[in-house]
């Protein structure tokens, strides 16, 4: 049995507390103990980037972050940008732009998406590129992926974060 | 009523055929709330966790399962000396679940666990003691057909030592006095004589190595037997209703005791075609510990033990007359079969007829040999055998041009197939511009130019060189009739308020089938795609599908859906002709009303049509159904005969960069030009095709799965280099339109075919640029570098025809 500790952080702007085993990892913890499936496993290995998340307004893979790590933060998940009206023209665009096919990379991809409009609200193609670079998608071949992270951009003239 | 009510309305006519039609499941996906395999619990629910061989070729001395059994949260445990009767699975059943006596390649599975949780499970795994003794290896599938060579299925599978078993599969499972799994041999015309009348003969052998289908869903199930011992399977299968049939015959089951749920599938492109081990151990698993089982891969056991695309050994002999007419193709083939046999080593029924009809060759003569060898084993994946097959053909296609003279184009166009034409493997092709497709892609790269600059810049200064390639593809765009139906069944219902339940055999992978199946039934009904639901994944409810594969869901549920829409309409619109006193051909449904054919005058609407129908004495309900069986043939013995009912054609021009100093090459730019019969959803086919250029780019450039001595060295994505953002080319791609009389709406297959020629072209590009052939896969910048300063892998292949 694994020593546990209680953590308590801000999750999709709701505080909580839960108790995790200390080699838990925060994806494991928002898919096991929270029971958000929105973010999801592709490799357990900070490769494919299909469990991005915000932390602190960052963006990083939920895979190598321990969840005990947590403690004291602010976490956001594509459940949490899901109930954000401000993220709508954002997954408005995924849906309008086809940039969704299996769609197990998509909660990843767009969680990438806000962090990278919220930093570069006016991303061109090449750093919308750079931006979603550590988030592998094996069926639609990254353009339209592109396409719509470009319209939701230019869609939002304050360029205000999602 | 009122004065509104009387007024006259007019709908004008619309259509969705052709437009940009929203995927009808990317709301859920980009919310996050789709649930696939890996997001779904059943109550009670276990864990399963298999443990596998951590040898490539060995006897199994024993098993010790007591410590992982004593484990707390352990329920089951089991090797195949638990399973009474385990019967092989696989295309050619020479591969049992849980070994027995022998591992035969490193993804082996030994033993399985389920647990009340993964850790456990894990801990348990650990505990199991495998004692081993290693036999000699065999991985080098050139030395698997030589005398002497180490046999990798020499004796009959046993269940589990005892004799109670008898030997029932056609090929390994009675054992084998060699290591050939299987072999293909196709011949039309005489390519003896016709090389004696070719003014050019040229010979290449080209390698064509390991890639994985990397689904970023990784492979699992969730296996439940009810309280009267029927099975419930929840499951990534492309194939549910050929699975309900084989796990009925490997489980001793009846058919109808066996139920399939697909959940939203993270990705498919061919790898979930066959039934793995895995899945027949989850149901064991589900078996021996009375509790649903849920066995989920991690991102290593996926690039491990799934099944790859098809590593092939070829040589190829073509020739050509001074005009520029082909003479002839030789081919043999060596398929690295792996230890067990999976779809990959059957695709040669897909390479024959690119060499034999992609161009117009009047003598084609073609042999493979799959062999065992203790690799990773070959599944199905996308293109299936065709990428292989392509870049070989079109290798020589640049070659003979080039030495008779002649354009690349110009030699291409002199040989493509054209409507009408009966190729000499029996294909029949009603639907083809193909010529259309080689001249809309060159034009619109300026390949003709830039080909002819390019070779002038070869010796100009500088490391980089430019370089632009052209390759096609022909592949089935109609089904193609392999398993004795090639059929898919649709039930349409209408309700009271006209809201339509489609209901089809045909699985979504991701690809859009929903979508476009429904975009064509809103077509026959003129109702808008709102008024959609559809029913896809669960053999309980939906009629008979073969399964997603050969790129025929389009075309085949698309015709079934149809046809179901089609009576639907005929019954609507009869009600109406009887309600408006004139014939039903005077009508038209359009905007969700009865209207008047000609003017577009609305008579009703239509869910108040239905509800006269329904709430009337002689009541009655629309509700219709439909199989569609495509007029394709099987292939005679000798692989002759019209096996899809339409064929996609295309062409891709590939333009790189190449940077001599460093062998990186940059693909910059591909132009695609496709026909695709008709376009039906704009948004989704343009999808497809950008997916299946990248996906070829990978297989060109940077996709590698190494396998040394029968290890995998590198089964994760930072050692396997998947395409990533900025490394996607500029893509212009246009449709050519040649409206298939049989598919519908005119629509021909193309989920694999954008995916078939990048590599091809990719070479050709190359050689444009550096006047250097180079003709195995990837082109990493080391492969490249070494081919140009003549230190390049020196290609061979031993016919077996000269070693025997």
């Amino acid at each position: 049995m694994s020593l546990k500790h209680d953590i308590e952080f801000t999750l999709n702007g709701v505080k909580r507390r839960a108790t995790v085993p200390v080699d838990m990892s925060a994806l494991n913890m928002l898919r096991e103990v929270i029971g958000l499936t929105g973010t999801k496993y592709g490799c357990g290995e900070g490769e494919c980037g299909a469990c991005t998340i915000l932390v602190d307004g960052l963006s990083l893979n939920a895979c190598l972050m321990f969840a005990v790590d947590c403690q004291g933060r602010e976490l956001v998940t594509i459940e949490g940008l899901a109930a954000d009206a401000k993220a709508d023209a954002l997954r408005a665009a995924f849906v309008e732009h086809g940039a969704v096919q299996c769609g197990y990379c998509t909660p990843g991809m767009v969680m990438q998406a806000s962090h990278l409009l919220a930093t570069h609200p006016h991303a061109d193609a090449e750093t919308i590129k750079r931006g979603i670079e550590g988030n592998l998608c094996r069926c639609t071949g990254y353009k339209k992926i592109v396409d719509a992270i470009a319209a939701a951009g230019s869609a939002d003239p304050q360029g205000a974060a999602p | 009523m009122n004065v509104r009510e009387k007024k006259v309305r007019f709908i004008a006519p619309d259509t969705l055929i052709g437009k940009r039609i929203q995927k009808m499941d990317a709301p859920e996906k980009a919310s996050g709330k789709t649930r696939y395999i890996h997001d779904i619990d059943l109550p009670g629910q276990l864990y399963g966790k298999i443990l596998r061989s951590t040898r490539v070729h060995a006897l199994i001395k024993s098993i010790d399962t007591s410590a992982a059994k004593a484990l707390p949260g352990v329920h089951a445990v089991i090797t195949a000396a638990d399973i009474v009767n385990q019967r092989p699975i696989g295309v050619a059943k020479d591969h049992l679940p849980l070994k027995t006596d022998k591992v035969r390649s490193l993804r082996d599975e030994v033993a399985a666990v389920a647990a009340e949780s993964e850790q456990i499970a894990m801990e348990a795994l650990q505990l199991i003691k495998v004692e081993y003794e290693d036999l000699p290896i065999l991985t080098d599938p050139a030395e698997a057909i030589k005398p002497g060579a180490v046999l990798v299925h020499p004796e009959p599978h046993r269940p589990d030592g005892e004799e109670h078993l008898k030997p029932v599969g056609p090929v390994a499972f009675t054992g084998k006095s060699d290591n050939i799994a299987m072999r293909f041999d196709y011949c039309h015309g005489d390519v003896v004589k016709a090389e004696a009348d070719s003014d050019v003969v040229v010979e290449d052998t080209f390698k064509l190595h390991y890639v994985t289908h990397c689904c970023l869903g990784v492979s699992g199930m969730i296996a439940e037997f009810d309280a009267s011992g029927h099975l419930l399977m929840y499951s990534n299968t492309q194939v549910p209703f050929l699975h309900k049939r084989e796990f009925a015959e490997y489980l001793n089951m009846d058919p109808g005791q066996i139920r399939i749920i697909q959940p939203a599938i993270g990705g498919g492109f061919g790898s979930k075609l066959d039934i793995y081990p895995f899945e027949v151990i989850c149901v064991f698993l589900a078996r021996a510990a009375k509790r649903p089982v849920k066995l989920v891969f991690t991102r290593e056991e996926e690039f491990i033990s799934s099944p790859t695309r098809q590593p092939v050994l070829l040589t190829l002999r073509s020739g050509c007359k001074k005009d520029g007419s082909l003479t002839f193709r030789q081919v043999h083939t060596l398929h690295d079969n792996g230890a067990y046999t999976s779809w990959g080593a059957t695709t040669p029924f897909v390479m024959m007829q690119t060499f034999s009809s992609l161009y117009r060759v009047p003598n084609c003569d073609y042999h493979t040999i799959a062999v065992y060898t203790n690799n990773p084993y070959a599944g199905s994946f996308r293109g299936y055998g065709n990428l292989q097959a392509t870049f070989a053909v079109e290798a020589h296609m640049d070659k003979m041009a080039e030495a008779i003279g002649m354009n690349p184009l110009d030699f291409r166009l002199k040989n493509a197939q054209d409507e009408g034409e009966i190729s000499g493997q029996g294909m029949d092709f009603k639907s083809c511009r193909f010529k259309e497709c080689l001249t809309i892609a060159a034009e619109r790269s300026d390949f003709r130019r830039k080909h002819a600059d390019n070779i002038k810049n070869r010796k100009a200064p500088g490391p980089i060189k430019r370089g632009i390639g052209i390759a096609s593809m022909l592949h089935v765009g109609g089904g193609a009739k392999i398993y004795p139906s090639d059929g898919c069944g649709t039930i349409l219902k209408l309700d009271d308020f006209a809201q339509v339940t489609l209901i089809t055999g045909a699985s979504e992978i991701g690809q859009g089938s929903e979508t476009v199946l429904s975009q064509l039934v809103c077509e026959e009904l003129g109702l808008p795609m709102s008024a959609l639901t559809v029913v896809n994944n669960d053999t309980a409810i939906t009629p008979w599908d073969v399964g997603v594969h050969a790129s025929r869901t389009t075309f085949i549920a698309g015709n079934s859906a149809l046809g179901a829409a089609r009576l639907a309409k005929v019954k609507i619109l009869s009600a109406a002709a009887k309600k408006f006193e004139c014939p039903a051909g005077d009508l038209d449904l359009r905007g969700g009303c009865v209207i008047k054919a000609e003017s577009g005058e609305v008579l009703t609407d239509l869910p108040r049509l239905m509800r006269n129908m329904h709430f009337q004495d002689k009541a009655e309900l629309v509700m219709t159904t439909f199989y569609y069986e495509p007029p394709s043939s099987h292939q005679d013995k000798d692989y002759k005969g019209n096996v899809s009912a339409a064929y996609a054609w295309g062409t891709q021009v590939v333009e790189i960069e190449l940077d001599t100093e460093t062998g990186i090459v940059k693909m910059t730019k591909v132009t695609a030009a496709h026909d695709v019969g008709r376009v039906l959803n704009r948004l989704g086919i343009e999808g497809q095709v950008e997916g299946g250029v990248v996906m070829g780019q990978g297989y060109a450039l940077t996709e590698s799965l190494i396998v040394e001595d029968g290890v995998t060295r590198n089964p994760n994505f930072r050692d396997y280099k998947l395409v990533t953002a900025p490394e996607i080319p500029e893509m212009d791609i246009a449709f050519i339109e040649s409206m298939d009389g049989e598919g519908p709406q005119g629509a021909k297959g193309v989920g694999e075919a954008p995916a078939i020629c990048v590599a091809a072209a990719t070479a050709n590009a190359i050689y444009n640029a550096t006047g250097v052939r180079i003709c195995g896969l990837p082109f990493t910048p080391e492969r490249v570098y070494r081919a140009l300063h003549g230190k390049g892998e020196k290609l061979f292949l031993e016919r077996p025809g000269n070693s025997a």
